[in-house]
């Protein structure tokens, strides 16, 4: 099927070639990483996660966001969702791989990065996040290229097909409790010692994901002939509502929780973010920004009628989305760190370098999410995408 | 195997500092059939210090500013190849000095006596007994000894920086750069490290293997003391019996072997 990648009108190939220039430029800066160290980063002793590490996790959350279209087709058997089951497949796919290029770019030294596989050390975590994030990857590859095939052929999937979409239900969750549970087993860092840390990625996640969906599907409807369809979009927005609320009603928990027992080294962290602490708070209006973007969201999102307008509900998905990435990509990572165990405040402020390799890999990911919904958007126009569900799957 | 390629490592350390003087491996060829598998045999150096479980005791009535703790600092960090780097957030450190409130940021009040509010205290890594570290790292890069050294394993590390999230106590650094055009005057019978992995303090592992007490130690007049934790006649003992001392974050549980007598 890969072929039907290959043909595509100028703006396709421009938008393609726009995509190769931000990967070679991205390539260009991470060989002077490589040979240089990662001191090109802003990190530091203090705040030895920066930027990739934020990315990796914000886009752990949109990998296992796109099981909100899987689950319901399956699970509830809500047909409409047929349609568009491979879109979620496939963002997930496009996620994982920015991920695993995330943690690559991170890594001292990513020759030996194998050595986690050479010696397989259980009682630490990272080695299960590389298991299930592998797992993950492999099984959207297998799930959604068997079930695209079948639809273009007009057959039913193999069936055994069908345990892995199972498994692979119950695997996004446990992406994003594993990639959580890097951080809240620390025993030092009060920001992540909480229990509310899992449910809070995965509700975030739950959000931005299909939110992201959302504005995929209205820009394929734009772009070419597929609907991904109204029904679709209503229902994916319906989902992305009750997980921001969640989102902030978690996130509440947590200032409650830390402001009421006033325990310094777990309230210094959101302090820092919010307020700035000992004269830094290089974060202070990036976090309140992610704030108001997201409660304005939740207020278009829950209202029916700026909710059922569809440019609304764009504006309210590209709100939701950058105010779910401040607050993960940003501020969750770098917030941890500030201030030190020694509480001492070392702010973090990422350098280009570091920035353009961000994008590089971004656009790793949009290319290989640009290639793979070409295919899923060509075979639905072949099958004739005006049906309003696939009766086949 | 864990273990013998780990001492195989220390063993190899030694014999290339030109201290062994006996044949410290011996591996029997074997001439195959049915015996058993070749075992390399290590003999430790007989002047090597040991112990059951290494532990430290810093007697902090001993040291009245700065100036007190700085040639301690030097010798660690000379003797272990330390790089001055030109960039603050790049820095590695050993071992160095923070201010009571800093390193005791569970005890610290306002109204402490104005000797310890102004007083600089020396840090390390702790050798805690339950590192998190060592639970963290996901390559057995560091890892803990039997005699409770955390040491790091520099060829093995893939510099994910997971144990520096994991340590509470801020006690590692990462090369974020090439360290070698930075030492000042290279010692030859230690390693140096290359840019992409995470060092900390290793309780003078390689000198205690020959007979040494640790850097700081034999420059402290001293103010430091190490030994041997689990024996009862020990020197720290003794003075962990006599004098009213403190550990860093004791809530946490981890266990440091770093006591200071305030
Ligand atoms: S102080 Fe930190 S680096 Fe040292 S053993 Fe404890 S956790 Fe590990
Ligand atoms: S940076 Fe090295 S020592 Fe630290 S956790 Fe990673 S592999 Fe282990």
């Amino acid at each position: 099927m890969l072929e039907l990648a290959l043909k595509g009108d100028k703006k396709y190939w421009g938008w393609i070639i726009a995509l190769l220039a931000f990967i070679g430029v991205g390539f260009a800066v991470y060989l002077k990483q490589l040979d240089f160290g990662l001191g090109i980063t802003g990190m530091s002793r203090d705040v030895s996660w920066g930027f990739y590490i934020a990315q990796f996790t914000f886009l752990v959350g949109v990998a296992a966001g796109g099981v909100m279209v899987v689950l319901p087709k399956y699970l509830h058997d809500y047909k409409a969702f047929g349609k568009i089951t491979i879109l979620g497949e496939f963002l997930a796919i496009a996620a994982v791989t920015m991920c695993l290029l995330f943690i690559i770019a991170d890594l001292g030294q990513p020759m030996r990065a194998f050595n986690v596989i050479l010696y397989p050390t259980p009682g630490s975590v990272l080695f299960w996040d590389m298991i299930v994030l592998n797992g993950y990857l492999f099984l959207n590859i297998v799930i959604g290229w068997n079930v695209l095939e079948a639809e273009r052929n007009n057959i039913h999937y193999p069936k055994w097909v069908k345990p892995l979409i199972f498994t692979s239900i119950v695997w996004a969750p446990a992406i994003h409790t594993v990639t959580a549970f890097l951080y809240c087993g620390l025993p030092g860092r009060g920001f992540w010692l909480t229990a509310i840390l899992a449910p809070r990625f995965l509700a975030s996640a739950f959000a931005a994901g299909p939110a992201l969906l959302i504005l995929l599907c209205l820009i394929i409807r734009k772009v070419t002939k597929f609907d991904p369809g109204k029904e679709q979009i209503q229902s994916l927005a319906k989902i992305v509502t009750y997980a921001i609320i969640l989102n902030m009603f978690f996130f509440l928990c947590e200032v409650f929780v830390v402001f009421y027992s006033r325990i310094p080294s777990h309230m210094s962290h959101l302090q820092y973010l919010f307020f700035g602490l000992h004269g830094h708070g290089a974060l202070v209006p990036w976090m309140w920004t992610a704030m108001i973007f997201m409660g304005t969201s939740i207020v278009l999102l829950v209202i029916p009628a700026t909710r059922k307008h569809e440019g609304v509900l764009a504006f309210s998905c590209v709100i939701l989305f950058i105010g779910a990435w401040i607050d993960k990509g940003l501020g969750m990572i770098s917030g941890g760190f500030v201030p030190n165990p020694l509480h001492h405040v070392t702010e973090y402020v990422p350098t280009i370098p570091e920035i353009l390799i961000t994008l590089g890999i971004y656009a790793i990911g949009l290319l290989v999410l640009t290639i793979l919904f070409k295919v899923a958007v060509n075979v639905k126009e072949e099958v004739g995408g005006l049906k309003d569900s696939c009766e086949s799957c | 195997m864990e273990n013998s390629r780990r001492s195989f490592l220390k063993v190899a350390g030694i014999t290339a500092l030109g201290v062994g003087t006996k044949p410290v491996l011996n591996v029997f060829a074997s001439s195959g059939g049915h015996v058993e598998e070749p075992k390399p045999e290590v003999s430790k150096n007989e002047k090597a210090l040991t112990a059951k479980k290494w532990g430290m005791v810093i007697d902090t009535r001993k040291f009245h500013s700065a100036e007190d703790l700085e040639p301690i600092i030097d010798a660690c960090h000379k003797i272990h190849n330390i790089p001055e780097l030109p960039e603050p957030r790049h820095k590695i450190m050993w071992l160095w000095e923070d201010e009571y409130k800093h390193v005791f940021t569970h005890r610290e009040h306002e109204l402490v006596n104005d000797r310890i509010k102004h007083l600089p205290f020396l840090v390390l890594c702790n050798h805690c007994e339950k590192p998190a570290c060592v639970r963290a790292c996901p390559t057995k890069a560091t890892f803990k000894r039997d005699d409770g050294i955390v040491l790091m394993d520099f060829h093995r590390c893939i510099g994910c920086r997971f144990c520096m999230a994991a340590c509470p106590y801020g006690s590692r650094s990462f090369n974020f750069r090439d360290p070698r055009p930075f030492i000042k005057e290279e010692n030859k019978e230690f390693p140096t490290r290359m840019k992409g992995v995470v060092e900390k303090c290793n309780f003078c592992a390689e000198r205690l293997a020959v007979g040494k007490l640790p850097a700081c130690v034999e420059a402290s007049n001293g103010a430091i003391t190490v030994g041997d934790l689990d024996d009862p006649e020990s020197e720290v003992r003794e003075l962990l019996r006599t004098n009213y001392t403190i550990r860093r974050k004791p809530d946490l549980g981890a266990g440091p072997s770093v006591y200071y007598i305030v």
